[in-house]
């Protein structure tokens, strides 16, 4: 059984998580330690929250420099959804313009409406376009519906991007370089395409 | 056009599932764990479980019993009844409910909203909003569960709870609840202009075509129904099918 840290530095929702993880066969272990973070076998990095406050939360806990190894050593898979994801790029305006963990290149901005309708925050399912190959998405079919739950969205690099959703102009989906990955939705919320999201990482 | 979201509503009184007429007269319809999971089964888009009786009895939210529905829930989970503080925002956050609802503590102390948005992020910040008619062109908002009047008007307090930094508008006609007459498209078309955060309009669903209205008519980004899913053969899959061919996007 593959052993899993999940990341808790206070601010969220760690239950659904940690359940979304066991049942898909994870051993899993919730903790705000940096050294069971360094010895972790993977690391999940869960995500609801304001970036500035998780960022202080994270120094203030040891917990930033632990986690900019582990991406940084590229051996055991990294995976922040949401805002966690948004923690790994290098700044946001989320709260000012605060310093993030900068594991991937890349800020943190507000999405902008391109339509009458799109109302922020975005809340609900959207498509999950992948490219094709990328192994986090094994088994899902390209357009596939996701959840999301965010005011605030990566722009990094294309050569990062695993997966783009079409709402709100076309925005990353999905980002990842070596066996760090972040993900916008939340699959541990998006019911049975989430569950093989989260086994597909069990498996890498 | 963004999917709009069929959302089955539990409401929770005691020890049981209930509904009401106008939030009065209320039946026991069932445990909440057998409800939670045929709807997790049945892949819905998100479920919202509200404990009714928890403000008008002064009673915290249970958090024991949140955290035993939420491990069944493997989609998004809204919670709401009897919240009053940041810390209760917390606690149910930490058992895990995805958002929290919070209504009669919004009007009392409406600085709740922003610390807690500025603490865990305005997408899991919904303001509950009960409104009644009032005469032909007004509505006011009411409290403790539909029983104490506010002054406000519903679509007035919304752009309030949006700026203070409500991510989400759960919005309820009292006059429609358990009616199956349909939801009060007027209030909810001058609610949803009066905001740019998504509003999700509850009370008075009685069948699909009330849910294309207040999605086209009412402008609504989600719609909620009670009564009906669990009254009639009517199910959150079918109504998506229906909306589908509405025009309206939907995910099947």
């Amino acid at each position: 059984m593959t052993r899993v840290v999940i990341v808790d530095y206070g601010l969220c929702n760690l239950d659904s998580i940690a359940r979304g993880i066991e049942r898909q066969g994870g051993d899993v272990t919730v903790s705000h330690d940096p050294a069971a973070v360094l010895a972790a076998e993977r690391v999940v990095l869960p995500g609801v929250g304001h970036f500035a406050a998780a960022m202080a939360n994270l120094r203030e806990r040891g917990l930033d420099s632990a986690l900019r190894t582990v991406g940084a050593g590229g051996e055991r898979p990294l995976l922040a959804i949401c805002l966690g994801m948004h923690l790994l790029m290098e700044r946001s305006s989320e709260g000012g313009a605060v310093d993030g963990l900068a594991v991937l290149p890349g800020e943190v901005v507000p999405v902008a409406p391109t339509a009458a309708d799109e109302r922020v925050p975005h809340m609900g399912w959207n498509e999950v376009e992948s490219r094709p190959g990328a192994a986090l998405f094994a088994g899902i079919d390209t357009g596939t519906d996701f959840y999301y739950a965010h005011s605030y969205r990566v722009a990094c690099n294309p050569d990062l991007v695993l997966a783009t959703t079409p709402a709100f102009g076309g925005f990353p989906a999905a980002i990842g370089r070596g066996r760090v990955f972040g993900t916008q939705f939340h699959p541990e919320k998006s019911s049975r395409a989430g569950a093989r999201l989260l086994r597909n990482f069990l498996a890498l | 056009m963004l999917k709009r979201r069929v959302i089955p509503a539990l409401l929770y009184k005691d020890v049981g599932l209930v509904k009401g007429v106008g939030f009065q007269s209320w039946r026991r319809v069932g445990s909440a764990m057998q409800a939670i999971k045929v709807f997790n089964l049945r892949d819905v888009d998100e479920l919202l479980f509200l404990d009714v009786s928890a403000t008008p009895a002064g009673r915290e939210p249970d958090f024991a019993l949140i955290d035993e529905l939420a491990d069944e829930c493997t989609v998004p989970f809204t919670v709401g009844g009897g919240v009053r503080s940041v810390q209760h925002f917390q606690r149910l956050l930490a058992v895990g409910a995805d958002k929290v609802a919070v209504n009669t503590a919004a009007v009392e102390t409406p600085a709740l909203i922003r610390s807690a948005a500025e603490q865990f992020g305005r997408q899991c910040v919904v303001v509950a909003i009960d409104f009644r008619r009032q005469g032909r062109d007004r509505a006011e908002v009411f409290t403790h569960c539909g029983t104490r009047p506010t002054g406000l008007d519903p679509a007035a307090w919304a752009a309030e709870v949006e700026r203070l930094g409500a991510g989400e508008i759960l919005l309820t006609s009292i006059d429609r609840d358990g009616t199956m007459t349909g939801y009060d498209l007027e209030i909810t078309h001058a609610t949803t202009r009066a905001v740019s955060v998504p509003v999700i309009a509850m009370g008075g669903a009685g069948d699909y075509p009330h849910m294309a209205d207040a999605i086209l008519q009412g402008g609504a980004q989600a719609v909620t129904a009670g009564a009906m899913f669990q009254f009639t053969e009517r199910t959150p899959a079918e109504a998506k099918r229906y909306l589908r061919t509405r025009g309206i996007p939907v995910r099947l």
